[in-house]
């Protein structure tokens, strides 16, 4: 059984930039994929090479066994895409956009009306049917970019960042939709800076940092891998000297936040050993201690580089 | 590609014609260039030119309305649907480069040809005469791919600017009405303005219009003819060809 993506040695130049360096992975089929990266990183671009919107320079992508390369028409068929800049055609009504992709996906004119009032329903813009797409807010515009690329009720979809700039509840829409979805066999591959999103929501996470892949795997693994050091948030009754804690067994760094303090240690059993320690030589009490488990967050600020 | 894939691409051109003629045709640059700047030119053409007969001056009329209307759409839609960024979309769809390219052409013909054979109809009720229908209305459909052809052209250059491509427009447009026997029949041209009017394609439908009209026109009706149907054919290969190179940069 083909993936539903596979992406092999693929690269992209803009003049001297390199936007994707030789990236390769695959999305299997009934994944929910997620694509990070800081700004500028390439997910854009590796999106719009997936989506055979831009020719890669070296490299191929294959779409369900198909490849986008020698045979695009077969693979766009495959998927639909709700690209990064929204872009339903501002003139038409959202009832003649929804039509216009079912012609261009080859649909039957029967089989689009139905597909179109389906859609409209369930995205709630059926009272909007016979509106100009000018008209509509930011959050119908998604909507409705989002039905456009469901019109052929395709196994696989594209979103570049597609909750970026909504409010929470038209996030949440278009989320536990993709959930819905998912559950019913689609595989889903979408980029985002949202890392509660990508928790949550993906199976699996890729993260390309200056064009180049530089993990892949489980949320949960990858906060695994970050482990080795874990982070201790401690405060006791009164207020204590830094000195106290600099030379404590098992802590390498720490920081005051408002009236607590933030350590990181090698060994957490150690180090809770030797605060347990600490306060009853000083005949202090703890009043709270957190042992803090890594976020995607920190996993991504840890390999993007923004934090040492 | 097979045959059903031929037949369904072009199917989807179609599509793409319906969605342009539905956006476009009432753009302001589209309304200037293809309604307005004809009317004008007509009125002016009409009140100045005393010198030549009625159905000589209505065949120069019908053609610079053909080539009007049938160049005011295809240059504004690349530059159009680079601004809106719905190009990007469009590219994702299971639509070859090529549908996209004839799409739009389709939808500038159609645009050209309508609005002619209205012109044209108007024309007959106030009782031009028409002798060779047929070969009329034959050449007001090969000279607005051809026309629809030049205008794609134009916007070859990927600018998402589309006053830049209006400005080009211009430029080309009014020229070519110059060298093209319209206002003035080839046969009383100067001899370099009759080697330019040869590579005008505009010069042969004219010479088409007249004969259909008049009954006689400067060039064999045949090499007319053939030189559109040539021309047809050279500028829509160019215009597709160029365009599947500079697509990618509109992105
Ligand atoms: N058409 C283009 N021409 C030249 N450079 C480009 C083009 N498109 C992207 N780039 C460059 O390629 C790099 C990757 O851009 P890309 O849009 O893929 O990033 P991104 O990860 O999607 O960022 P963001 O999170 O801001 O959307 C950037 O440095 C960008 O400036
Ligand atoms: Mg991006």
């Amino acid at each position: 059984m083909p993936d539903a993506i596979s992406v092999i040695n693929v690269t992209k130049r803009f003049g001297s930039l390199t936007a994707v360096n030789s990236i390769s992975f695959s999305v299997k089929k009934g994944e929910i994929f997620g694509f990070l990266g800081p700004n500028g990183a390439g997910k854009t671009t590796t999106t719009r090479m997936l989506t055979g919107v831009l020719k890669p320079d070296f490299g191929d992508v294959q779409i369900l066994g198909h490849s986008m390369v020698s045979a695009p028409l077969l693979a766009k068929q495959k998927f639909g895409v709700v690209p990064e800049t929204s872009n339903a055609y501002p003139d038409l009504t959202a009832w003649q956009n929804l039509m216009f992709m079912g012609e261009l996906y080859g649909l039957g004119s029967e089989h689009a009306k139905e597909r179109t009032l389906y859609l409209l329903q369930i995205f709630d813009l059926y009272e909007h049917a016979q509106k100009k797409v000018q008209s509509f807010s930011k959050g119908m515009k998604q909507r409705l970019i989002l039905a456009m690329a469901l019109i052929h009720e395709p196994e696989l979809i594209f979103l570049d960042e597609p909750t970026s700039g909504l409010d929470v509840s038209s996030a949440r829409m278009i989320l536990s939709m993709l959930r819905e979805m998912n559950s019913r066999g689609v595989t889903i591959f979408l980029t985002t800076h949202n890392m509660d999103e990508a928790n949550t929501l993906c199976h699996r996470v890729g993260i390309i940092r200056s064009g180049n892949l530089i993990a892949i795997d489980s949320p949960e693994k990858l906060k695994d891998t970050l482990d080795k050091i874990h982070q201790i948030e401690v405060s006791f009754n009164r207020d204590i000297p830094e000195e106290m804690l600099r030379n404590l067994p098992g802590i390498t760094t720490f920081s005051r936040f408002g009236d607590k303090w933030k350590l990181s240690a090698q060994d957490k059993d150690l180090a809770i050993r030797s605060l347990v320690a600490l306060s009853e030589h000083e005949g202090m009490s703890i009043i709270s201690l957190n042992t803090l488990a890594p976020t995607l967050d920190d996993v991504f600020l840890r390999l993007t580089g923004g934090e040492k | 590609m097979n045959i059903r894939m031929v037949r369904e691409q072009t199917r989807r051109a179609f599509s793409i014609a319906k969605k342009d003629l539905r956006i476009y045709y009432y753009k302001p640059p589209v309304l200037i260039s293809g309604i307005l700047m004809p009317i004008f030119l007509c009125m002016a053409f009409l009140m100045g030119n005393k010198s030549v007969s009625l159905p000589f001056l209505i065949a120069g009329l019908l053609s610079m309305t053909l080539f009007f209307t049938a160049t005011a759409i295809s240059p504004v839609i690349f530059p159009w649907e680079g601004q809106t960024r719905t190009l990007e979309r469009l590219i994702s769809c299971p639509v070859a480069p090529e549908s996209i390219i004839m799409g739009d052409m389709i939808a500038s013909t159609i645009f050209g040809i309508a609005i002619t054979l209205v012109a044209l109809f108007i024309g007959h009720l106030i009782g031009v005469i028409v002798i060779h229908w047929i070969l009329l209305i034959c050449a007001i459909i090969i000279g607005s791919i051809c026309f629809s052809a030049i205008g794609m052209l134009l916007s070859v250059p990927p600018t998402a600017v589309s006053q830049n491509i209006m400005l080009l427009s211009t430029l080309v447009k009014f020229p070519l009405i110059f060298v093209s026997g319209i206002f003035m029949p080839v046969e009383q041209m100067p001899g370099a303005g009759q080697v330019i009017a040869y590579l005008s394609p505009l010069t042969y439908f004219t010479d088409i219009a007249r004969f259909s009209l008049t009954g006689t026109g400067y060039f064999p009706i045949y090499f007319d003819v053939w030189m559109l149907l040539l021309f047809t054919i050279i500028l829509s290969v160019a215009s597709i060809v160029l365009h599947k190179k500079t697509m990618p940069l509109r992105i």
